[in-house]
C-alpha cells in the first residue's frame, strides 16, 4: 500500500478496520458456534481453510466472488467436521478444535501441492474490485473510505445482522436457550443438535468468510501461515466482548489497533527490535484477556457435549 | 482370572489406538492417490513402502527415527502431565522453543567443563519452559484467564524472543542463527559423529519413568490426577487447585524446556532464527492423546510420529507430497478426539446382553 | 373405560440396569395418580419415556386411545402431555416469559414479538391464579415460584395431561399445601395429574389412586382410599419398614462448634449468609431445615473453607478456622459428608482404595514423605469396606461402578475414619434406598453417642425432624428460629422456613 498523501491518523484507521475484519467475522463466528454451546478453538484453522479456498476459487474462475463462496462453503464444510465430532461423537471439543487447526494447516499445504503445484504460497489471482476512485470523490470521508474494502462494510453489516438474530428473533432466542441449558430446550421439542448444527456450520462459514478478508483483499495471494494465530485472537476478542456482537466488534477493533499501531510504530524508527512489535499483538491479548477474564459469562453448557436420554 | 482380566484391558486400551492408526493411514492413501493419480492398492503400496523404508527399512532411517523420538518424548510427556491435570499446555512449542534458545546461549559460553557444562544447559532450558508455562499457569490459576489462549499467545512471544535473541545480541555474525555451542555442552553422540542420535534418548526415557512414578506413586501425582478428573471432589479434599494448576504447568513446562535443551545440545547445537513454528509440541498433543496421557504409550506413539516425520524425505523421493505426513497427523487426532464412537459401541453391546436375558 | 394415557409392557434398558421391566400403566381422565416408589425405582424413567425423552426398548404408549409413537417432547407436547421435572429446566438468566414462551415464541413478521409474550404470560398466570411477574428473571426468583413457572410452561402448551415429578421436595408443608390446592383446580378444569413421589404421607393426602413401583416392575395399583402408610411403605420397599429412627436421649456436652455472626456472598455476589449465629454441642445432632437456595449450601462452603466469609468467625474447639484452607479446617477436626458425592464427596475414576483416603492422602500412613504407600492405603479401604458393609467386588473398582447407597456408605465411613469432632452431613440420605437410608441414619446417631457433634442439613424436613436433637431453621440467610426437637411441630417449622415468625418464639426462644 502506498499511504503518501493521508494524514496518518486516516492511514492508521483505515488500517484497523481492514486488520479486524477477518478478527471480526472469525469473532462473530465463534459467538455463535459457542452461544449454542460449542467451543470453537478451529477458528484459526476454519480461517485458513477459507483464505485458501478464496484464492482457489478466484484462480480457477477469474471471478473473486465466487472465491467468496467458495471460502464460505469450505469453511462450512471443514466446521461441520467439528460439528459432526463435538455433537455426535462428543468429542472433546477443545481436542477436537486443534485437530481442525492441524488438519487445515496440512490440507492446505497439501492442496497447495497438488492444486498450485507451489510450495509456500499461491501465485497471484484476480482480486475484488472495490471502487477506490469513486469513493475518493465522496466528500470529508472520502479519503478514509478509499482505504477500505468490501469486506470491513459486509462485517460491519454482519455484527448488526448478528446482534438482532440474537436478541430478537425467535433463533436467537432458541440458541441462547441451547447454550445455557440444552435439556430445558430439548424438554420443549426444541432439536438442540439441530441449533447446534446450524449454528457450528455458520460459524465456520463465517470464519472462511474471514479467511477470505485475508486473502482475497491486500495480496491476493495464499500464503501458508498467513493466518498466524488471528483464529485465536478472535476468541480472545470474543470473551473480551462478553460474548456480545458489538462488544467483539470493539474488541476485534483494539486488537487491530494494536496490530495497525505495530506496521506504523516500525515506521517510526523507535529503538525496539521489530519482533517487539510482531509481539505487541499477542501481549495484548494476554493483558487484555487477563484483565477482563471472570468479569465476562460464557454460557453455561458451552463446551458440554449434549446426551440424549442421558440417565 | 484377575490376569485375564489385565491382559483384556491392555488388549482393549491398545485396539482403540491401533485402529485410529489404521484408519487415519487408509484416509492417507486416498491423498496419495489424488495426487499420483494411481489406484487405492498401488497408492497403498507406494506410500507404505516409502514410510517403511524412510523409517525403519534401513539402518541410517532407522538412527534418524531415533533422534526424531528424542524431542517427541519430550513434548508428549509434556502435554500428558497437563492434560492428566486437566489443563491443555498448546504452549508446549513455545516453552520447546524459547529453551532452545536459552540453552543455546548457555551453550556457547566458554570455559565450563564437560559434565556440568552439559547440565547446566539443561537447567535453564527446564528453567526457561517452567518460566514460560509458569506465566500461564500462574494466570489460570489467580487470574482465571483460558490457558488455551494464553499459552498459544505464548507460543507467539516465544517466536518472536527468541527470534529477537537468535538474530539480535547472540546472532553470529552473517549466519542467521547462534554460534554453536562448545563442545563441553554438547551431549554424548554414542554411535559416532555420524549420527545425530546422543543420549538424550536415555535422558527422555529416563522421563519417561519418573512421570510414572510421579502420577501414580507420589502424593502429587494423586492431588493432580484428582485435580484433573474431579476439581469439586479435590477442592473439598483438601487439595489446593491453584497450587496444582500452577505446578503441573510448570512441571510440563519444564519437561518441554529440558526437551528443548536436549534437543539443542544434543542434536541441533545452535538456535536458528524461526520463519514459523518447530512442530514438535503440537506434535506432542498428538504423541499425549495417543498415548492417552500414559507416559509409557508415550514412547510408542512418540515412536510412530518419528518414523512418520523421517519418513517425509524418503515420501517426497517417492513423489508423494511431504504434507501427507501432518495429513496423517491430523486424522489421528480427529479419531483421537472422538474416542466416543468406542464407547458407544461398547455400551450398545453391555446393553444388547441386558435385552436378550 | 377412558384412559387419557395407557402404558403397555414398557421395558427400558440402560447400560447395566433395567429401569423399567414391562410396565403397564393407566391414567384416567380428571385424576391424581401417584408413582410411588424408592429413589432408582424407575419412575423418572417411565415419565420421561412417556414425555419422549427416552425410547422405550420394548412396549407400546396409548394417549387417548391412540397409540403414539413418542419419539420427541414435541410429540408428547402435541399430544397434550407436559411435564414438570423435578430439576427444574428453566434457563437460569432468562425471564419468566423467555422462558415460557420458548419452542413456541409469539412472532411479528421474523421477529420474536415479547410484549405478546409477555401478555400471554400474564393471561394464563391470571387465568390459574398464579402470581408471577413475567419480566422477572429466573435466577432472582424463589424455588417456589420457579416451580409455578414450570407449570405454566406445561399450560402455555395447553397440557391436559400435567406430569409433576417430586413437586414436593423443594417445599415448605405449607407450600406443599398450596400446591394440593392448585392440583384440584387443574383436575376441576379437566386435567389429568400424575405425580411422582417417595413420600407416603403425600400420597395419602393428595391423590386419587397409587402404582407403586419397585426395581423397575409395577407391584400393584390400588385405589388411595383402600389403602393406609404402612401397607404402601411395605409395597415400595418390599419388606416391613420401620419408619421412625431409633435412638436415645442425646447426651450433649460442652460446646464444640460454633459460627459466629457470619455473612457471605453468594457466587453471584449477592448476601447469602446475613450473620448466621450457631452451636453444635458434643454428643447431639444440630439440624438444620429450611427450603433449598436459603443459604444452606454457602453455609457449609464458607464452614468447610470452600468459600471465604465477608466477616464473622467459625469456631471448632475454640480455635479460629475461619479463612482457613479445606486441608486445615480438614486437620482440625471437622468432617464433611457432602451435598453432591458426585460433585464432591468423590473422583468417581478413582478406585475406592484412592477414594478412602481422600483429605488424608499426605498423612502416614498413607504417605511418606511425597511417597505414597499403596498397600497401606489397600488395607485401610479393604479395613472401612468390611467396617461399612460396602458392597463391592475389591477395593480397585473405580468408584463409579458402585450403586449410589454403597457410593454414600464409602464417604460416610471415609468421613468417620477421620476421627473428628464435629460431622457435617449435607443431604446425607438423598437419592439412596430405605436400606442405605437406614443405614446411615443409624451410623450418624451411633458417632453422635459416641460423643461427636453432628451439624445435619436436609431439605427433607422429615429427616431432620427424625435425626436432629435440635432444630434451626434457616430463611434467607438468617437463622430464624431454633427449636426442641422434641417440641418442633411441623406446621412450626414450616412457618418459620416460609419467613413467618411463631409467638413462642418472641419470648427468647431464639439463641
Amino acid at each position: 500500500m502506498n499511504n503518501a498523501g493521508i494524514p496518518i491518523i486516516v492511514a492508521l484507521l483505515a488500517s484497523t478496520l481492514r486488520l479486524a475484519t477477518p478478527l471480526i467475522f472469525a469473532a462473530l463466528g465463534g459467538l455463535f458456534s459457542e452461544k449454542s454451546g460449542v467451543v470453537n478453538i478451529g477458528l484459526e484453522g476454519m480461517l485458513t481453510i477459507g483464505a485458501f479456498f478464496a484464492v482457489y476459487g478466484s484462480f480457477k474462475t477469474n471471478n473473486p466472488w465466487i472465491g467468496i463462496v467458495f471460502a464460505i462453503v469450505s469453511g462450512a464444510a471443514i466446521a461441520a467436521v467439528h460439528a459432526f465430532l463435538s455433537i455426535h461423537l462428543k468429542a472433546d471439543q477443545t481436542i477436537s478444535g486443534v485437530a481442525i487447526n492441524i488438519f487445515a494447516a496440512a490440507i492446505t499445504s497439501y492442496l497447495l501441492m497438488v492444486l498450485f503445484n507451489r510450495q509456500g504460497q499461491t501465485d497471484g489471482v484476480t482480486s475484488l474490485y472495490y471502487p477506490k476512485e469513486a469513493m475518493l470523490k465522496i466528500p470529508v470521508l472520502g479519503k478514509f473510505l478509499a482505504e477500505l474494502n468490501w469486506y470491513v462494510f459486509i462485517a460491519i453489516a454482519l455484527v448488526i445482522v448478528t446482534n438482532y438474530i440474537f436478541y430478537k428473533t425467535p433463533l436467537g432466542l432458541r440458541i441462547r436457550a441451547v447454550g445455557e441449558h440444552p435439556k430445558a430446550a430439548d424438554t420443549l421439542g426444541i432439536s438442540v443438535y439441530g441449533i447446534r448444527y446450524l449454528c457450528v456450520i455458520l460459524s465456520g462459514a463465517l470464519a472462511g468468510l474471514g479467511g477470505a478478508s485475508l486473502s482475497l483483499s491486500n495480496t491476493n495471494i495464499f500464503r501458508e501461515g498467513m493466518v498466524s494465530g488471528k483464529g485465536f485472537i478472535a476468541i480472545a476478542a470474543m470473551i473480551f466482548g462478553n460474548y456480545k456482537p458489538f462488544g467483539a466488534l470493539w474488541a476485534c477493533l483494539i486488537f487491530a489497533l494494536a496490530d495497525a499501531f505495530q506496521i506504523v510504530a516500525q515506521g517510526l524508527g523507535w529503538p525496539f527490535p521489530s519482533e517487539f512489535y510482531s509481539a505487541i499483538p499477542f501481549i495484548i491479548t494476554m493483558i487484555v484477556l487477563s484483565g477482563f477474564v471472570g468479569k465476562t459469562v460464557p454460557p453455561a453448557a458451552d463446551g458440554i457435549p449434549y446426551e440424549k436420554g442421558e440417565k | 482370572m484377575k490376569n485375564k482380566k489385565i491382559i483384556q484391558s491392555a488388549v482393549s486400551s491398545l485396539i482403540f489406538p491401533l485402529v485410529s492408526i489404521i484408519v487415519a493411514m487408509l484416509v492417507a492413501v486416498i491423498f496419495v492417490m489424488w495426487a499420483k493419480h494411481i489406484s487405492f492398492i498401488k497408492g497403498f503400496q507406494v506410500m507404505f513402502k516409502a514410510i517403511w523404508n524412510g523409517s525403519f527399512g534401513r539402518k541410517d532411517n532407522f538412527i534418524e527415527t531415533l533422534v526424531y523420538v528424542i524431542p517427541l518424548l519430550f513434548t508428549g510427556l509434556a502435554n500428558a502431565v497437563a492434560f492428566k491435570t486437566g489443563l491443555f499446555n498448546i504452549g508446549v512449542e513455545g516453552e520447546f522453543m524459547i529453551s532452545i534458545a536459552v540453552g543455546a546461549i548457555v551453550g556457547t559460553i566458554q570455559g565450563i567443563p564437560p559434565v556440568i557444562h552439559v547440565i547446566l544447559v539443561l537447567i535453564s532450558g527446564t528453567l526457561a519452559g517452567v518460566i514460560w508455562a509458569g506465566i500461564v499457569g500462574y494466570l489460570k490459576a489467580k487470574v482465571g484467564s483460558n490457558e488455551v489462549v494464553n499459552s498459544i499467545m505464548m507460543n507467539y512471544i516465544a517466536l518472536y524472543f527468541s527470534n529477537y535473541l537468535v538474530m539480535g545480541p547472540f546472532n553470529q555474525k552473517g549466519l542467521a542463527q547462534t554460534a554453536d555451542i562448545q563442545p563441553s555442552a554438547m551431549l554424548w553422540r554414542f554411535l559416532g559423529e555420524n549420527y545425530r542420535l546422543n543420549i538424550g534418548i536415555f535422558i527422555g526415557l529416563l522421563m519417561v519413568v519418573l512421570v510414572y512414578i510421579f502420577f501414580w506413586k507420589t502424593t502429587w501425582g494423586y492431588e493432580i490426577r484428582a485435580v484433573g478428573i474431579n476439581q469439586y471432589a479435590a477442592e473439598y479434599g483438601g487439595i489446593n487447585i491453584k497450587k496444582n494448576i500452577i505446578l503441573a504447568m510448570a512441571i510440563s513446562g519444564g519437561i518441554a524446556g529440558l526437551g528443548g535443551a536436549v534437543y539443542v545440545s544434543g542434536i541441533q547445537h545452535h538456535a536458528i532464527q524461526m520463519v514459523s513454528f518447530t512442530g514438535y509440541g503440537f506434535d506432542g498433543i498428538a504423541v499425549a492423546l495417543l498415548a492417552k496421557n500414559n507416559p509409557i504409550g508415550v514412547i510408542f506413539s512418540a515412536l510412530l510420529f518419528g518414523a512418520l516425520n523421517t519418513s517425509s524425505i524418503s515420501l517426497q523421493m517417492a513423489n508423494i507430497p511431504k504434507q501427507i505426513v501432518f495429513l496423517i497427523q491430523a486424522i489421528i487426532l480427529i479419531f483421537v478426539a472422538s474416542d466416543y464412537v468406542y464407547k458407544w459401541i461398547a455400551e450398545k453391546r453391555r446393553k444388547g446382553a441386558l435385552l436378550n436375558e | 373405560m377412558d384412559f387419557v394415557v395407557e402404558m403397555k409392557g414398557i421395558t427400558k434398558v440402560f447400560p447395566g440396569v433395567r429401569a423399567n421391566e414391562n410396565v403397564n400403566f393407566q391414567l384416567k381422565k380428571g385424576e391424581i395418580h401417584v408413582l410411588l416408589g424408592e429413589n432408582g425405582a424407575g419412575k423418572t424413567t417411565l415419565m420421561n419415556i412417556l414425555y419422549g425423552l427416552y425410547q422405550p426398548d420394548e412396549g407400546e404408549i396409548y394417549v387417548k386411545g391412540r397409540k403414539i409413537n413418542m419419539k420427541s417432547p414435541s410429540e408428547a407436547i402435541a399430544n397434550g402431555i407436559g411435564m414438570v421435572h423435578q430439576h427444574f429446566m428453566l434457563v437460569q438468566n432468562f425471564t419468566v416469559a423467555e422462558n415460557i414462551v420458548l419452542g413456541k415464541e409469539p412472532k411479528k413478521s421474523i421477529n420474536l414479538d415479547m410484549n405478546k409474550a409477555v401478555e400471554d404470560t400474564k393471561k394464563i398466570a391470571d387465568a390459574y391464579g398464579f402470581k408471577i411477574d413475567p419480566n422477572a428473571v429466573i435466577e432472582d426468583i424463589s424455588v417456589g415460584q420457579q416451580q409455578k413457572v414450570e407449570i405454566l410452561k406445561a399450560l402455555y402448551r395447553g397440557a391436559e395431561i400435567l406430569i409433576l415429578d417430586e413437586p414436593t421436595a423443594v417445599l415448605t408443608p405449607q407450600e406443599i399445601e398450596e400446591l394440593g390446592i392448585i392440583l384440584k383446580n387443574l383436575v376441576k378444569e379437566g386435567k389429568s395429574i400424575i405425580l411422582i413421589t417417595h413420600k407416603l404421607k403425600e400420597v395419602m393426602g393428595m391423590s386419587d389412586r397409587v402404582t407403586i413401583i419397585r426395581r423397575g416392575k409395577v407391584i400393584n395399583t390400588v385405589n388411595t382410599k383402600d389403602t393406609n402408610i404402612e401397607q404402601l411403605a411395605e409395597m415400595m420397599v418390599g419388606r416391613k419398614v420401620n419408619l421412625v429412627v431409633e435412638k436415645k436421649p442425646a447426651q450433649p456436652k460442652d460446646v464444640i462448634f460454633k459460627v459466629e455472626k457470619l455473612e457471605a456472598l453468594d457466587h453471584r455476589g449477592l448476601p447469602a449468609l446475613k450473620g448466621i449465629n450457631l452451636q453444635v454441642r458434643a454428643g447431639e445432632i444440630l439440624g438444620i431445615a429450611g427450603v433449598d437456595g436459603n443459604g444452606q449450601t454457602e453455609l457449609l462452603e464458607v464452614i468447610t473453607g470452600l468459600r471465604k466469609a465477608k466477616s464473622g468467625k467459625v469456631i471448632i474447639n475454640n480455635k479460629d478456622i475461619t479463612g482457613k484452607s479445606p486441608k486445615e479446617i480438614i486437620e482440625s477436626g471437622i468432617s464433611n459428608i457432602p451435598e453432591d458425592r458426585h460433585k464432591r464427596g468423590l473422583v468417581l475414576k478413582y478406585s475406592l482404595a484412592e477414594n478412602s483416603i481422600l483429605g488424608m492422602h499426605n498423612k502416614k500412613p498413607f504417605a511418606n514423605g511425597i511417597i505414597m504407600n499403596y498397600a497401606k492405603i489397600k488395607e485401610f479401604a479393604r479395613k472401612l469396606i468390611d467396617e461399612f458393609d460396602v458392597r463391592t467386588p475389591n477395593e480397585d473398582v473405580a468408584a463409579s461402578s458402585l450403586s449410589g447407597g454403597n457410593q454414600q456408605k464409602m464417604i460416610v465411613a471415609r468421613e468417620i475414619a477421620k476421627d473428628p469432632d464435629l460431622i457435617i452431613a449435607a443431604q446425607p440420605t438423598r437419592g439412596l434406598d430405605v436400606g442405605a437410608i437406614e443405614y446411615i441414619h443409624k451410623r450418624l446417631v451411633e458417632e453422635r453417642d459416641k460423643g461427636r457433634g453432628v451439624l445435619l442439613v436436609s431439605l427433607e424436613l422429615d429427616e431432620v425432624m427424625a435425626l436432629s436433637d435440635r432444630i434451626a431453621v434457616i430463611y434467607d440467610g438468617e437463622i430464624v428460629g431454633i427449636l426442641d426437637a422434641k417440641d418442633a411441630t411441623e406446621n412450626d417449622l414450616g412457618i418459620l422456613m416460609a419467613g413467618g415468625k411463631l409467638e413462642s418464639l418472641s419470648k427468647g426462644g431464639v439463641q
